[in-house]
């Protein structure tokens, strides 16, 4: 093995080893654009938040745990949406819930993705009830569906592995309306302190 | 350092927090480590399943329940085909009593299995997640084989179930089942002798029975507190009066008699497959009367000549009405507790109303009890070993 | 106890209040008036031979259209020593929509009256601490009414807060469009 790399080491010219990036081994370099720099790092660290709303929540577990092992991907669950880079939204939202569940996207840093995983979350499901968001496409922009009721594991990591790819070929300035500005303000959504109400109100 | 101007200070925890086991909110009022004040805030997956039911026929409302308690959904259809067997008088062949009891219990080693996976996890024990996944993969192979889903199974129907069994299924789950109990033991050789796991759950989080039985608690987090209660043994239904099984029972009522209770039940599990595997009976998996899938939405046929009533009041014309609402309660023994649905039918092919009764419901109501003098990190703990779905106590 | 005993018994000690009972498929249910629920449960809590400690379910259902008076909060209680179920129902008319609470008889009630006034709007008078509990608090109706639509448009009826949402997302899709 170190025979190898001496021997690519004396290489002074450059070489193309894909679209776009051209490596000179001998001066240890290689020369490409800031985008595919910026994307390849995005898209080998795709940090999800771990938010489990209902049932794919427990596909979204199994896929993280041994059997089918997230990781290798680079995909590492973090439970503050400060240090995460994608939502995976694995389940039903509620209307109580989908004020929280804007909030927590303006708390991720920007570029940010969301994964619709579910059924539900691609756009209600077989949920079409009163108190059930019809996808949660209608609050936040989603970059991959994953339909499915729920979707396997596998379905998951398909979906990873195509947000990836999206990823790829996307510029490092990413143009989202949304980048960068807070539509809503977070403290008209933020959680609320509602148990010191006065229950005697609601009696009249 | 000034104590006058401390104040209590108030910490909001969920609905995202990966602790809470979905989307469970709590608001608590801490005095340094010590919660004076704890407000749990549910309803975050209210997705009006009760609602729903009620635009759908009563075959079509079954893959609703899946949905409420997603890590034993087998248990919720077969509490559900229960009721409705129940409402229409069906008789259910004996094969198909079995194989339901087989996959339940199945269905209850799965369930358990994410409990002390995510249980311990919280608490700190990271192996036996790793552990109890890798388990829980092989049970969750074996559903797909019999109903082709993983999760939501939908696998039971009014009268019976959807398929046979094969020996290929039959097979593999008994080498499941011999091999389950050493596993059992592996996780408790993780966790049983650990002093952290000791301090964090022995003496924390006490109910007493009679305070559990107060508080409605079903499921092993009443029999932890030393209650004989359950469904299968009380009422029983499916193969349960068929088998031999014992329901283990606990002493303390603190989170690490819950957790003993469960692990027994593991092993009350498997003995009930293994059982049912070897008396297996020949014959129809699905009654004669059992609705199809296109349910027509004539009457369904209640004899009416069932119902007996007496009126003591003169001066209402109510025998109409009596005879026209039937309803029954049926309830089964899911690994969270007494699962019961209350259905009431006018006579259509939809129910009238449809209630579920969750024991994550309740036992989300026994938090504030159990947190409060306690601290901040025993916040945690406890809900953990009460076992609380979501999508169950939402519905 | 058979469920037929156990109705002559509360028919016995309570002459005045019962309306009737209906047994179907070895249930019992008894319909009593709602001024006397808490007496009538008290009664079977206490009574030795009865000992009703375990309140399974407290629900209501919606009769619009079939019956005056319109709901019917519904106990269901288990005895754990005697082995035995009963249903207890109470009717409650949709004008002065309340009912004494049970929730210091059996703690489980006090959520399960929660959800019922969440659901239905019915009042319990007595109760510790009556708030919306499955939906938000400022949620217009009640959703297990019969006269509450089921599928998700509510339209005007909407909850405020997610019409706010639904109009701010409504910029970045024009954007994207």
């Amino acid at each position: 093995m170190s025979g190898l790399i001496k021997i690519f080491d004396n290489h002074t010219e450059a070489v193309e080893v894909e679209k776009g990036v051209t490596v000179v081994p001998a001066a240890n370099t290689i020369i490409t654009t800031i985008d595919k720099i910026a994307s390849w790092g995005r898209r080998s660290s795709l940090w999800p938040l771990t938010f489990g709303l209902a049932c794919c929540a427990i596909e979204m577990m199994a896929a993280g745990a041994s059997h089918y092992d997230l990781d290798r991907f680079g995909v590492i669950f973090r439970a503050s949406p400060r240090q995460a880079d994608v939502m995976i939204v694995a389940g039903t939202v509620s209307k109580k819930m989908a004020p929280v569940v804007v909030n927590l996207y303006h708390q991720m840093p920007e570029p940010r993705y969301v994964i619709a995983m579910g059924s539900c979350a691609c756009s209600g499901g077989i949920f079409n009830t009163y108190s059930t968001v019809q996808g949660v496409d209608e609050i936040l922009p989603v970059d991959v569906y994953i339909p499915g009721c729920p979707p396997r594991p596998e379905a998951l990591i398909e979906g990873i592995l195509n947000l990836q790819e999206k990823i790829k070929n996307e510029s490092y300035y990413r143009e989202r309306c949304l980048s960068g500005v807070c539509l809503i303000e977070n403290s008209k959504f933020g959680a609320k302190d509602e148990s010191h109400r006065n229950s005697e109100e609601i009696k009249r | 350092m000034n104590l006058e101007n401390t104040k209590e200070l108030i910490i909001n925890m969920g609905p995202q927090h990966p602790a809470t086991h979905g989307v469970l909110r709590l608001v608590l009022e801490v005095e340094g480590e010590v919660i004076k004040r704890c407000i749990p805030y549910i309803g975050y997956l209210h997705r009006g399943v009760e609602k729903l039911s009620e635009d759908l026929t009563y075959v079509q409302s079954l893959p609703l329940t899946d949905r409420l308690d997603y890590l034993s959904s087998m248990v919720n259809n077969v509490g559900f085909c229960i009721a409705v067997e129940k409402l229409m008088g069906i008789e259910v062949p004996l094969r198909a009593k079995f194989i339901r009891t087989i996959l339940s219990e199945m269905a209850r080693i799965c369930s358990h299995l994410v409990w002390i996976a995510t249980h311990a996890l919280d608490i700190g024990a990271m192996t036996v997640f790793l552990y109890a996944m890798r388990d829980r993969e092989k049970l969750l192979e074996l559903f797909e084989m019999v109903t082709g889903a993983r999760l939501t199974v939908s696998y039971p129907r009014v009268g019976g179930v959807r398929c046979d069994i094969n020996e290929e299924f039959i097979n593999e789950l008994s080498d499941f089942i011999n091999k389950f109990p050493e596993r059992v033991e592996e996780y408790e050789t993780l966790i049983d002798k650990n002093r952290v796991w000791l301090k964090r759950t022995k003496g924390v989080g006490v109910i007493t029975a009679e305070e559990a039985i107060n508080w409605g608690l079903t499921g092993p987090t009443l029999r932890g507190s030393g209650v004989y209660y359950d469904v299968r043994k009380f009422f029983p239904y499916d193969a349960y009066d068929m088998v031999d099984f014992e329901v283990p029972i606990g002493k303390n009522g603190d989170i690490y008699d819950r957790y003993k209770c469960r692990m027994l039940e593991f092993r009350q599990s498997a003995r009930i497959i293994k059982q049912c595997i070897e008396k297996l009976p020949e014959g129809a998996i699905l009654a004669e009367e059992s609705p199809k899938i296109r349910m027509p939405s004539s009457p369904l046929k209640i004899d009416k000549n069932d119902i007996q009533f007496e009126i003591y009041v003169e001066d209402r014309n109510i025998e109409d009405f009596i005879k026209k609402f039937t309803d029954v309660y049926a309830s089964v023994e899911a690994p969270r507790g007494e699962l019961g649905f209350y259905i009431v039918c006018d006579d259509s092919a939809k129910p009238y109303r449809m209630r579920v009764r969750a024991p994550s419901f309740v036992h989300a109501g026994v938090l504030p009890k159990l947190c409060e003098g306690a601290l901040i990190a025993d916040v945690i703990a406890n809900i953990g070993s009460i076992d609380i779905v979501l999508g169950e106590c939402d519905r | 106890m058979n469920p037929t005993e156990i109705v002559k018994r509360l028919k016995d000690s309570f002459p005045e209040e019962i309306l009737w009972y209906r047994c179907f498929r070895n249930e019992c249910d008894v319909t009593v008036k709602k001024e006397k629920n808490r007496e009538i449960l008290l009664y079977l809590k206490n009574t030795p031979s009865l000992e009703f400690d375990y309140l399974i379910d407290l629900t209501a259902v919606d009769y619009l259209g079939f019956r005056e008076p319109r709901f019917d909060v519904v106990y269901h209680l288990m005895s754990i020593k005697h082995r035995h179920r009963i249903r207890i129902k109470a009717e409650v008319p949709e004008q002065g929509c309340c009912i004494s609470s049970v929730a210091d008889i059996w703690k489980t009630a006090d959520w399960f009256e929660r959800e019922c006034f969440d659901m239905f709007g019915i009042i319990f008078k007595g109760h510790p601490d009556l708030r919306r509990i499955l939906l938000p608090e400022d949620w217009n109706g009640f959703p297990l009414r019969k006269d509450y639509p089921v599928h998700s448009d509510l339209g005007d009826k909407e909850w405020k807060t997610y019409r706010e949402l639904k109009e701010a997302a409504r910029g970045w899709k024009d954007n994207e469009s």
